[in-house]
């Protein structure tokens, strides 16, 4: 996919384009406000990520433009601030995801990925299938290889969650905010319990194990025979 | 400036002044009003005596004719006193009387009620002006006839009171000065000792307090005002001084730990399995070295006062139990049970986020911190919601060792972390930021005996503080 990165920092952005690059996306680098909104305005990228301090023009103000022009191309900031309200902001600006610095290069691409999936049509899907795996959105069901699989109502929006991004990796961070709503850090494995609980329910006694963990970065539910 | 411009600029003086005017105002306005009554008095009497002798003549001249008049005023004119005649025949040669050196236009115009002349009597040899009060009348047969009393009695009076208007003035300016003398004494050296005591304080001596007399007046006040204001400075600064040390302490030694390693990876032998190694343990480091920091400026952020965009009404029972739900399974894993009890929903204004925070954080120390004694038996963490007096109470109890009394306070400053639990992973800012967050919301934390096992309650006000 195309990615546009609005960063003033040279050697964090040559690091992010490389890094992009080497994910097999195309990346292209707008060092200040202006050259980024231009760039931005031009249209064709599935994903900005774009910081919120910058030279000449304020990072929220190029997601604003854009949102008004009707633009709703999905956004990440990145910001060195990352408290609770400075989210709120970038949130309300328009922004559709935001990470605070420092991050780990890996939560960055997992975060883009899953916002550029958002784009992709098969949004409103109520069925999500991974080889055997079967989640019905609609009935609250989990199914596989036809047999039905009990889960908890968490353990539901994890496994939903999970099987949205299949073939994408999900960081922790992601999970915690977008299956429990909450932005802290929790500073345990809470999550990875977690994982490992729902792990038990759809790979234990199944062929070939989904969900996976990627050393580093976080989990994903992938077929393996796909 | 000199010390007298300094003395004048003193409110002492100042009020001095202003009492000292007002008084002397009213004791001048007083004395002018009652010399002005007793002389329009004084006057009325001398009038009236003057109309009672013509009265008397008149009644002479009535039986005895013009003669008669004469003799009467011959011979009172003998008697000592403050009465005065004079009687003229038309050439204006006196007959009789006891006054002379009237202007003689006076009896050129009879008739005129009682006016003041000046006069002198022809008895004494006293060659000084001095005023009466007369009557002149016009006789039959151009006769004049002038009757009158001397006003040295009223100018005397006049005097007494002039006299005893300056005495007054007088003692009023001195009382004036020695009470102005004692105030400004008193105010100068209280006040000289609160501008040495900031001079010194100022010069960093923050152990000094000012003078408090005892007398509950409103120096003592505002001493004892000052005195706190330099205790919560005191206490302030002492507790920035130790974030300091201990922003050293905890930030520096991960970081030389960081450095030391990299190092360590670089002075070996060329082996990318070794920088591999290396290199993931810097990531862990560093990763540990920004949760800390993050946790640092959240405290500093939420101390400042977070703007209430954040802020919402929340469910506090839902935020606990969806929290408890989240740490269950490592709580779990660990041996250890999470029992919620909320007996009913709590809604308040709070933010979400930062309630979430503070509750996982308090479970998070129950499962990092709390042993059972004697081992063998789970560590068991109870969790309670209610709304009692006006507040959210949140209550959250471990069966572990518990902190001492003695310590309980300490623990909830930033990075202070007891002795035994250095050994285990944590930054020391948990529940610093616990009670962060209740501050943030006006509340207070509570740090109790659990019996045993620690019970840390925090008490959110459920209408904005």
């Amino acid at each position: 996919m195309r990615i546009l990165l609005i960063e003033d920092d040279k050697e964090a952005a040559a690091y992010l384009v490389k890094a992009l690059r080497e994910a097999g996306h195309v990346a292209d680098h707008a060092a200040d406000g202006d050259t980024g909104a231009d760039m931005a305005g031009e249209g064709g990228y599935d994903v900005l990520v774009v910081d919120r301090m910058l030279p000449k023009r304020d990072g929220l103000s190029i997601v604003e433009e854009l949102r008004r022009n009707g633009d709703h191309t999905p956004v990440l900031i990145l910001s060195a601030l990352g408290q609770v309200d400075d989210r709120v902001t970038g949130l309300r600006a328009g922004g559709d995801d935001y990470l605070s610095k420092p991050y780990a290069f890996t939560e960055l691409l997992a975060r883009v990925e899953a916002l550029a999936r958002r784009r992709l049509p098969g949004e409103v899907e109520t069925v999500y299938r991974a080889g055997d795996l079967e989640l019905d959105r609609l009935r609250h069901s989990v199914s596989r290889g036809g047999k039905p699989v009990p889960l908890q109502p968490r353990e539901f929006r994890l496994l939903e969650y999970l099987m949205k991004h299949a073939g994408q990796v999900v960081t922790r961070t992601m999970l915690l905010e977008n299956v429990w709503d909450y932005h802290f850090d929790p500073q345990t494995n809470v999550i990875d319990v977690h994982i490992s609980r729902l792990r038990s329910k759809i790979d234990k006694g199944f062929g070939e194990p989904l969900l996976h963990t990627v050393r580093g970065a976080g989990y994903m539910i992938r077929d393996v025979a796909r | 400036m000199t010390s007298l411009g300094r003395v004048v600029r003193t409110t002492a003086f100042k009020l001095s002044a202003i009492y000292f005017a007002v008084f002397s105002i009213f004791a001048v306005a007083f004395v002018l009003y009652i010399s002005y009554s007793t002389n329009a008095l004084l006057t009325q009497q001398l009038e009236d005596t003057i109309r009672e002798e013509i009265r008397g003549l008149a009644d002479q001249g009535r039986s005895g004719g013009l003669m008669a008049i004469v003799d009467a005023i011959d011979q009172r004119s003998r008697q000592p006193g403050a009465s005065l005649y004079l009687i003229t025949d038309v050439s204006g040669r006196i007959l009789s009387g006891n006054v002379s050196d009237v202007p003689s236009s006076l009896l050129e115009q009879p008739g005129m009620g009682p006016i003041t002349v000046p006069y002198r009597r022809t008895s004494e040899d006293s060659t000084r002006d001095q005023l009466a009060l007369v009557q002149v009348l016009r006789l039959p047969g151009g006769f004049r006839m002038l009757v009158g009393r001397d006003l040295g009695e009223r100018r005397e009076f006049s005097e007494i009171i002039a006299r005893s208007l300056a005495w007054a003035v007088a003692l009023m300016i001195g009382l004036a000065l020695i009470s102005w003398f004692f105030v400004s004494r008193r105010v100068l050296k209280r006040i000289d000792s609160v501008s040495a005591t900031s001079r010194r304080i100022m010069s960093g001596d923050l152990t000094g307090r000012l003078e408090v007399t005892g007398t509950g007046d409103e120096f003592d006040r505002l001493a004892d005002s000052l005195n706190a204001m330099l205790e919560r400075i005191e206490a302030l600064l002492h507790g920035l001084k130790d974030v300091s040390d201990n922003i050293a302490h905890d930030l520096k030694t991960p970081l030389t730990r960081l450095r030391n390693r990299v190092e360590a990876a670089l002075a070996g032998p060329e082996d990318g399995g070794r920088y591999r190694e290396a290199l993931e343990s810097t990531i862990e480091e560093s990763d540990r070295l920004i949760q800390t920091f993050n946790a640092l400026l959240m405290i500093a952020r939420i101390e400042a006062g977070s703007p209430d965009g954040a802020m919402s009404e929340v469910e506090a029972g839902e935020i606990v139990r969806d929290v408890a739900e989240l740490y269950e399974p490592v709580a779990e894993e660990q041996g250890a049970a999470i029992e919620v009890d909320i007996p009913a929903p709590v809604t308040l204004k709070a933010s979400r986020e930062l309630l979430g925070q503070a509750v996982a954080n308090l479970i998070d120390n129950a499962l990092k911190y709390a042993h059972p004694e004697g081992g063998g038996m789970p560590t068991l963490i109870r969790i309670g919601v209610r709304a009692g007096d006006g507040d959210l109470v949140l209550s959250v109890a471990d069966n572990g060792e518990g902190i001492p009394a003695a310590e309980r306070d300490r623990v909830l400053q930033r990075f202070v972390r007891l002795e035994k639990s250095r050994s285990r992973p944590g930054s020391g800012l948990g529940l610093s930021l616990v009670a962060a967050v209740a501050r943030l919301h006006h509340g207070t934390i509570e740090l109790g005996d659990a019996n045993p096992g620690l019970v840390v309650t925090v008490k959110l006000p459920l209408k904005g503080g």
